[in-house]
This record gives C-alpha cells, sequence and structure tokens, in this order.
C-alpha cells in the first residue's frame, strides 16, 4: 500500500512541474549563472551585487525592452551548469548568458553559446583557453597570465632572481605556473622548484616547509580566494619573511574582499592584478562607494569589478543593438572602449578577450584599513596565451 | 502448494501501475520539452540509484564510493566518443563493461569488515580515482574537464538536439532496459540469496551460500549499471569532469535512495525524482539557501518517517 | 624534525575534533554526520566573540567549548534521542539534513567568506632548535600550543575513563547498553553527558583549528572525511584507538606531502585503504569490544 501511495505522490508532483517559461517577448532577458553555494559562494555573491548595482544606478531599461536578470546557482558543477544554460536559452529564451565562477563551467556551456547563437560574457572565470572555446564568449574578468606574465617581468628588475612557484593544482593554477615560469626564465630568472598544492588541502604546513628548505629570495603563489588567508598566515608563522623570503604572486592572494581581516602579516606582499578596491580615480571611488552603500559595508573586489563590467558591455551592446540577440549583439560587444573602475579596458575584437592594465600592487595601512596599493602600471596588458 | 508458489511469485509479477507509470515517463519529454532536460537527468541519476540499490538494499554493501564507477563509465565512455567511435549505444556498452571491470577489482575490498569499514573503503576508492583522474590531466582533461566530445545520432538516426528531447528519451530507454533487467536479478534465487547474505551473513554462510562470490558478483553488476548511467550522462552532456568522482555524487546518490526507500527498486527512481525536483524549485526560488530547506526536508522526512509523510491524514494521532 | 612535529599538531588536531564522533558512534551506535557543524560551530562562536565583542582568545576557547556542549545537549535531547531506535541509514540522512541546515544557516548569518581570525601576540612566532644540522627543529608557537591543549585534554579524558565513576558507567554502557541499564546506570544521562562533551570537544577542536585549517560554511563537509578516516582506523571502543589513528594520519600526511608532493592527497587515502584491507576492524580493537 505504502509504495503505492508514494508512486502516486511522486508522480503527482512531477506533475506540478507544467510547461513554465513565460513569453514575454518584449524584455531582454540575462541568464546568470553563479556559484550561489558551496565552496566558491563568495564569487557568486559579489557578482550578483555587482550586477544588481549596475542595474540599479542604470535604469532597467535598455534598447527600448525592459531588463530582466535571472539569477541561477549551479552549485560548481558542470553538468549542471551546461543544464541551466541550456534551459535559459531554452526555455527563458535569455539574450545573453553571464557569470561562470569557474573555468570548467565557462567550458562546458561553450557548445551551447555556438549552437544556440547566444553572447556568453564570462564575469570570473581566468583561464586563457575559454575564451578559444566558442565565438560567441567574451570575457571582462582578467586571464591568469596577464597577472602572472605581469609579475614575471616586475620580479627580475626588483631583485629577485631564485623563485620557488606554489600553485593550487587545477586549471588556472596551472596556467599560472606556466606562464610565470615561461616568462621569468626568458627574463633571466631561475624557477628552482614547482611545488602544487591539492584543491581539498587542509594544510600548507608541508608545502611552505620545503619552500622554506629550498631558500629561494621569493615565493610566488597562486592560490583560489580564501584559501590566501591561511597561506599568508602560516608563510609569517613559519618565519619565511623573516628567512628572507619575499611573497609574491597574483592578486588572488590578497583578495580585497578578506584582506581587511588577514591582518598584519599580509603587509608588504607584492602582488599583480588588475583591480584593487584603492585604485586612485573618480569612476572607481564612485563604484565603491555605491557598492559598501548597497551591500552594508563590503568592499568590491576583483569579481565584483568583471561583474560590474560586464553588465556594461550587456548594456551597451544592447543600445546598440535595440535589445537585439545572436551574431548583431556579439559584433556590439567586441571592440568596445570604455572606463571601468580597474581603468581603462577594452574588449579585443579579434581575440573577444579583455585588455587592461595590470597593477603591481603592495598591502599597506591606509586609514587603519588594509588595501592594495598600486605603484607600478603596466599598461594595455593583453593574454600572452593568445600568441601561441 | 500451488497457492503458496503463486504467492510468492506475485511479488514479482509486472504490477497494473508499473506500464502506467513508464508510459507517462516516455512520453514526458515529448509532453513538457521545456523540461526534457531534467528528465534526462533525472533518468541518469535515478539509474545510478537503482545500481546503487543492488549493493546497498539488496546485498547490504554501505557504499560512500558508488561514484567510483559512474565516474569511470563518464570517462571511458568519453574518451571512447572523442578517440575511437562516436556512436552513442556502442560508447555505452564500452562504458558499461570498463566499470564491471573495475567493480570485479573493488569488490575485493569490500569482503570484509564492519559497515563502517565498507563506507570509508568505498569512500576512498573514490578520492583515489579523483586524484588520479587529476594527475593524469593529459588524458582526462584534469579539472578542466574533458571537452570536445560529440556524439554521432543514437541507432545512427536520432542526432542529439538542443532541447535535449532525444538525450531524454534515449536516457529513458536505457533506464528501462536496465531496470528490467535489475527486476529479474532481484527476484531470481540469486536475488534471494542475496537478500539472504544481507539479513543473516552467518546463516547464509551455514546453509551454504558462497557469500563471497555473491557479494563479488552483485558488486560488478552493480558497477556495470552505474558505469551505464555514467556513460550516459557523459554522452547527453557532451563531456566528463572530475566531480563524477566527488563525495558529493555518491553521498548524493546515497540520499536519493534512502529518500525513495531501499529494497525496492522503485526507491531508487522515485527518490530521484523528488529530490531533483524539489532541488530544481526551491533553487529557483532562493539560489544561495536552498541547502537549508533541502536539509530541513530531510530531518522532517526521517523524523516523521517516510509513510506518513505522504498520508497527511496520519499526522495526527498514531501511526 | 620540523616535519614530524607538524604532523603532530595536525594529528592532535584532528583526534580533538574527532574523539567525540568515535565515543559517539561507539557507545549510541549513531552515525552522526553533523559531527563537524558542531566544530563549525565552535570555530564561528569563537571568531564572532573576537572580532564583535573584543572577547580574548583564551576565554573563547573554554566558551567555544560549553557553548557547543550546551547545544549538542539540548539537540540530544530534542531530536537525536528519537533517532537512536532508527536503522543507521535514517540516522545518516537525519544528520547530513542537519549539517545542510547549519551550513546554510551560518552562511545567512555570516557570510561564505573564509573567516581569519588574530591570534594574540604571544602565540605569534616561532622557536628554533638546532638550525642547519638534520635534527633542525622549527616550532610555531600556535603549534606548540595545539600540542599542549590537545594532549592535556587527552591525558583528562583517559583519567574520566578510567579513574572515575562515570567513566566506568560509560565503559559499562559502551560494552551492553541493557545489562547497564540493568545495574540501576541511567543510560540516559551518560549518553545525553557524552554526547553533550563529544560536542563541545568537536567546537573547542573547530576553534583551535580555524587557524591552521581556515573556517568557512563548508567547513563541515570538507572535514568529515577526516573525521571519518580517524575513526575508522582507530575503532571506536576506546580513545587511544583513535588518538593514535589521527596521529598516523597526521603525520603520514604531512610527511607525504613534503616528500612526494606530486602524490600529496593520494598518501592519506591509500594508506587508509591499506589499513583497513589488513585490519578491518580498525587498527586498534580491543579483544572482545564492539
Amino acid at each position: 500500500m505504502k509504495k503505492r501511495t508514494f508512486i502516486v505522490s511522486a508522480i503527482a508532483s512531477a506533475m506540478l512541474f507544467t510547461a513554465g517559461g513565460a513569453m514575454a517577448q518584449d524584455k531582454f532577458k540575462i541568464g546568470l549563472i553563479l556559484p550561489m553555494t558551496g565552496p566558491f559562494a563568495s564569487t557568486g555573491k559579489q557578482i550578483e551585487a555587482a550586477a544588481r548595482l549596475y542595474m540599479a544606478q542604470n535604469g532597467d531599461t535598455v534598447g527600448g525592452k525592459k531588463v530582466e536578470l535571472i539569477v541561477k546557482d549551479d552549485t560548481s558543477a558542470p553538468d549542471v551548469t551546461k543544464r541551466i544554460a541550456q534551459e535559459l536559452v531554452v526555455n527563458d529564451k535569455v539574450n545573453v548568458l553571464a557569470g561562470f565562477g569557474l573555468t570548467p563551467l565557462a567550458l562546458a556551456t561553450a557548445p551551447i553559446a555556438t549552437q544556440s547563437k547566444t553572447p556568453l560574457v564570462v564575469m570570473a572565470a581566468a583561464t586563457s583557453s575559454i575564451t578559444e572555446a566558442s565565438p560567441f564568449i567574451i570575457r571582462t574578468s582578467f586571464t591568469l597570465p596577464q597577472a602572472s606574465v605581469s609579475m614575471a617581468d616586475w620580479a627580475p628588475n626588483n631583485g629577485i632572481k631564485k623563485v620557488v612557484t606554489l600553485v593550487s593544482d587545477y586549471g588556472p593554477g596551472i596556467d599560472a605556473e606556466k606562464y610565470f615560469k615561461d616568462r621569468f626564465l626568458f627574463n633571466g630568472g631561475q624557477v628552482i622548484d614547482a611545488l602544487r598544492v591539492p584543491m581539498r588541502n587542509p594544510d600548507f604546513a608541508p608545502f611552505l616547509q620545503k619552500v622554506r628548505d629550498l631558500k629561494p629570495d621569493a615565493m610566488f603563489v597562486f592560490v583560489p580566494s580564501g584559501a590566501g588567508a591561511a597561506l599568508m598566515k602560516q608563510f609569517a608563522e613559519r618565519g619565511m619573511d623573516k628567512a628572507g623570503i619575499k611573497l609574491i604572486g597574483t592578486g588572488d592572494i590578497t583578495d580585497d574582499d578578506i584582506l581587511n581581516g588577514m591582518g598584519e602579516v599580509a603587509v608588504g606582499v607584492v602582488t599583480s592584478h588588475h583591480y584593487s578596491t584603492s585604485h586612485n580615480s573618480a569612476v572607481n571611488k564612485k563604484f565603491v562607494a555605491a557598492f559598501e552603500k548597497a551591500n552594508a559595508g563590503l568592499r568590491p573586489n576583483f569579481m565584483a569589478v568583471g561583474g560590474y563590467d560586464g553588465m556594461r558591455v550587456i548594456y551597451e551592446a544592447a543600445k546598440a543593438t535595440k535589445g537585439g540577440s545572436g551574431d548583431a549583439l556579439l559584433a556590439a560587444m567586441k571592440g568596445q572602449i570604455f572606463e571601468s573602475p580597474r581603468g581603462p579596458m577594452f574588449i579585443d575584437a579579434q581575440t573577444r578577450d579583455v585588455v587592461h592594465n595590470i597593477y603591481i600592487r603592495k598591502v599597506e595601512k591606509v586609514n587603519g584599513q588594509l588595501y592594495n596599493q598600486e605603484f607600478e602600471t603596466l599598461k594595455d596588458v593583453k593574454d600572452p596565451g593568445k600568441n601561441k | 502448494m500451488a497457492n503458496l508458489q503463486r504467492t510468492l511469485l506475485k511479488k514479482s509479477a509486472v504490477q497494473w501501475w508499473e506500464p502506467v507509470l513508464w508510459l507517462l515517463a516516455f512520453s514526458a519529454p515529448w509532453a513538457f520539452p521545456h523540461h526534457a532536460l531534467i528528465i534526462n537527468e533525472i533518468a541518469i541519476v535515478a539509474l545510478f540509484a537503482v545500481s546503487l540499490d543492488l549493493v546497498l538494499g539488496y546485498s547490504g554493501i554501505v557504499s560512500l564510493g558508488h561514484a567510483s564507477f559512474l565516474g569511470f563509465g563518464a570517462y571511458t565512455a568519453a574518451l571512447f566518443a572523442k578517440w575511437i567511435h562516436p556512436d552513442p549505444l556502442l560508447g555505452l556498452v564500452v562504458g558499461t563493461a570498463a566499470a564491471c571491470v573495475l567493480g570485479a577489482l573493488c569488490s575485493a575490498t569490500i569482503l570484509r569488515g564492519s559497515d563502517l569499514t565498507r563506507l570509508m573503503v568505498t569512500l576512498g576508492m573514490a578520492l583515489i580515482l579523483f586524484e588520479l583522474a587529476n594527475k593524469f590531466d593529459g588524458l582526462t582533461g584534469g579539472s578542466d574537464g574533458l571537452q570536445g566530445v560529440v556524439m554521432g545520432p543514437v541507432l545512427g538516426r536520432f542526432e542529439f538536439d538542443l532541447m535535449g528531447q532525444v538525450a531524454a528519451s534515449y536516457s529513458l530507454a536505457v533506464l528501462l532496459a536496465l531496470f528490467f533487467l535489475a527486476r529479474r536479478l532481484v527476484h531470481s534465487p540469486f536475488g534471494a540469496t542475496l537478500m539472504a547474505v544481507r539479513d543473516n551473513r552467518l546463516r547464509a554462510m551455514a546453509i551454504g551460500i558462497p557469500v563471497s562470490a555473491r557479494l563479488a558478483a552483485v558488486y560488478t553488476i552493480a558497477a556495470g549499471v552505474a558505469g551505464a548511467a555514467g556513460a550516459l550522462m557523459a554522452q547527453t552532456t557532451g563531456f566528463a569532469s572530475l566531480d563524477v568522482f566527488a563525495l558529493e555524487r555518491s553521498a548524493d546518490v546515497m540520499l536519493i535512495l534512502v529518500i525513495g526507500g531501499v529494497g525496492w527498486l522503485y526507491g531508487g527512481v522515485v527518490g530521484a525524482v523528488v529530490f531533483k525536483l524539489m532541488h530544481d524549485v526551491i533553487s529557483n526560488i532562493t539560489p544561495q539557501y536552498w541547502t537549508f530547506w533541502m536539509g530541513l526536508f530531510l530531518v522532517i522526512l526521517v523524523m516523521v518517517g517516510r509513510e506518513r509523510l505522504f498520508k497527511p491524514w496520519t499526522w495526527m494521532g498514531r501511526s | 624534525m620540523t616535519i614530524l612535529f607538524d604532523g603532530i599538531a595536525y594529528g592532535m588536531l584532528l583526534f580533538i575534533l574527532a574523539v567525540g564522533l568515535s565515543v559517539t558512534m561507539g557507545l549510541m551506535n549513531f552515525i552522526n554526520l553533523a559531527h563537524g557543524a558542531f566544530a563549525m560551530v565552535g570555530g564561528y562562536l569563537t571568531v564572532v566573540l573576537m572580532q564583535r565583542f573584543d572577547v580574548p582568545f583564551l576565554v573563547c576557547l573554554p566558551l567555544a567549548f560549553v557553548g557547543t556542549a550546551l547545544l549538542g545537549a539540548v539537540l540530544e535531547r530534542t531530536l537525536y534521542r528519537q533517532m537512536y531506535r532508527k536503522p543507521h541509514l535514517d540516522q545518516v540522512l537525519f544528520s547530513i539534513g542537519l549539517a545542510f541546515m547549519a551550513v546554510a544557516s551560518v552562511d545567512y548569518f555570516v557570510g561564505s567568506q573564509q573567516q581569519i581570525m588574530q591570534l594574540p601576540e604571544w602565540l605569534k612566532g616561532r622557536t628554533e632548535l638546532g638550525t642547519g644540522t638534520p635534527w633542525e627543529l622549527g616550532m610555531g608557537h600556535y603549534r606548540l600550543f595545539i600540542i599542549a591543549v590537545c594532549a592535556a585534554l587527552t591525558v583528562g579524558l583517559q583519567y574520566v575513563l578510567s579513574a572515575t565513576r562515570f567513566g566506568s558507567r560509560l565503559r559499562a554502557s559502551v560494552d551492553d547498553p541493557r545489562v547497564a541499564a540493568g545495574l540501576g546506570i541511567n543510560v540516559n544521562v551518560v549518553f545525553a553527558m557524552t554526547f553533550a562533551v563529544g560536542s563541545g570537544l568537536a567546537g573547542l577542536g573547530g576553534a583551535l583549528g580555524a587557524e591552521v585549517l581556515g573556517l568557512d560554511p563548508t567547513f563541515p563537509l570538507k572535514f568529515m572525511v577526516y573525521f571519518l578516516i580517524v575513526v575508522a582506523v582507530g575503532g571506536t571502543s576506546s580513545i587511544t584507538g583513535p588518538l593514535l589513528a589521527a596521529l598516523l594520519l597526521g603525520v603520514a600526511d604531512v610527511a607525504g606531502k613534503y616528500y612526494v608532493p606530486k602524490l600529496g592527497a593520494f598518501i592519506v587515502y591509500s594508506l587508509m585503504l591499506a589499513i583497513l584491507m589488513w585490519r578491518p576492524q580498525g587498527l586498534f580493537v580491543r579483544q572482545g569490544g564492539k
């Protein structure tokens, strides 16, 4: 008896699911797929906040149509992302897909963008090869090679000749390691060892100890934001700075989101990245103030700026095509040049990737809070990965 | 005597609602074309859950690493389609066979020990496979996943379309076939020995059932079915990535099976439908905090009791 | 040598986190997968107290213990008690559901970023002994602190178990609850107290570990695997079993990642697999125990 009741109820719940999908054609729909739960939830939060801020600042009508932002959680599982993207394209008929916190998620969704001719704006993922996976992909975040190569250019001119690299063992980490190593060697430096830390790593101790024993001038690090705090703490705890080893890396380890909580250990760390909350421009100051106001004092980080600029690209393209879609919308996205909170940037018309300044920054205490203070600028850095 | 035989066989006969259910299932992708994708996903997870039921429900082997076979089947099928031949059915067979081999090898590990031991051993297996797949990223694409899997048309005629209807029907067909195979298995003398082993291992040994051989056999078969689910997943989504081996997959399928009910094959199917639909609906309402409501549902389900949950009139008063 | 030291610190931390789980499983035969959530609560309690109310670190630790123990006691009385009779699978479902709820709640109230703790000055710093020799030993003060606290706790626990009346009641209840009840031991009270203490210890472990392991809402799910490994290898019938198992795993993990970084994560899992295949009941089981 119980089985039958159960079956019937299960079918009934399935019936609840009658055809959805509103048919309003006079809307410009943006499908925002983000990791809202799981280990990268803070990325999703920042990007969503930035996207909503842009909409609040620029109105919700564009090109004569009302903008609808559909936010979905992909739980960082690529097959779920793909299904959600497919549903957004087929059921909700979105004009553009956006978001994508991790590389495999973007790569998995690429075929859908191509097949359905829907532009896909990558606001967070940073592996070089993503834009090559589909002709409909535009990126507004950054690429790890851009940041790594810039650091590999700066370091040798500043007394760092021997380096040990320490990266997380996944796509972006391996990218960072490879491009840093190649450029550093090209600049006459020496990479003593290249260590990879497993993603599920609870303890950095053995790796840091190994670096200490190898006695390099500096340790180049890439770990996803979040793990940076633990790494920094253990770096200090192990006395590495007293042993004369500098800490350099891409800006993910001094993520503005959690930088303030890191305390004294972070002061003096030099990183290379495309955005710092303390970037000295009128556009940025306005952005930061508005963001903090709308989000209870949360500091925007590079993920937020990727989302903000992504929305800008989408909005401008929609305006130019009067709320269009497909090839026309894509064409209007390529080649956009504008001033972003990070500085000047443009979307390269050929590679559809972002070209912007990379700043070398040092963590300093300003007005009692920690900021990444920019002290050197490398202008208009293209993604080195595309030249291969 | 004839009466007794009929009563015993009655359980394994096809009930009236079964053809209705399957007919509904098959027509669903065409009746609700907008939901063909999630139907596909449900079918795959249901197949996976049924395979777990074979080991957990019918043989009493607690496994928290069943995703090993799902992942192995997925990667094998994806690699086969990419480098050797894009025919889906061929890939399905290859994926299933590969997973069977892995299952046979791993069955040596689950024969001894308590429930906790088996839990950890199976978990360890899945995690090791995860790391292996990550290391051999030349072959598997590492954490970026294996891209570029383009499938040929099913049976040479039906292309995989963007709507997902062909995919859903394909998955449902495989689910149906393997489900009925599993059914025959558990209602056969072989299945009866499995249940004997599950209920009281010592006594089963005492009456001469070769316990180790039976467990190894069922583990291999279940591995194959899980591998088939994995192959379906790789084929219908067009790629394979590391998270097919992750703990979350094994844990999710165990949850699904327990929600639906262990020990009767439909438990996997029903659990898959309920869990996936709930997840989808709640996730649309609150993308960030849906885990809370899911957790609440699980807690209430266990406290109230599965049967009572679906009969609201029994909530007040004794069950 | 430093690696050995680090491994021991890591192992002791794992032990404190997992001992509650081990005792609960051995005593109440209850698979509590929400144990990691208690650890997380202790960690977050400490962080919130330190950041918002400026409570000094040392005071936070016993507060974390007490707070989590109270939570454990309340939950035990209201929810867990009804679960004892249920089949294992239902218990698994229930505790996973609790863990999910805990994770989402913490995310909602505190946010999903990594929480960073500021240690007091006297805990930062490092002592180096024998630099330059092969026996070089570098000891971070915080890790020393962890080892000291955990060692004290272990000694205390062992003392309670073997030399107090409560300890003997506990051991009796673990061996055979029915006979123990028949002898007049209030098994319910024993259960409740044990569960509370086990959860409290987990909370303390979470507070101690936040610095070393990181603290974010996904903590319970991330580390549950490690706790389970400790319990499976160490057995559930004593506390020296999990202690040795945790130490073994801690040292193996750290040493493995140092000497063979390419196989870093493998080492732990393969070791566990090997041990369990060799001794399915766990490495250190008392003869005649469950």
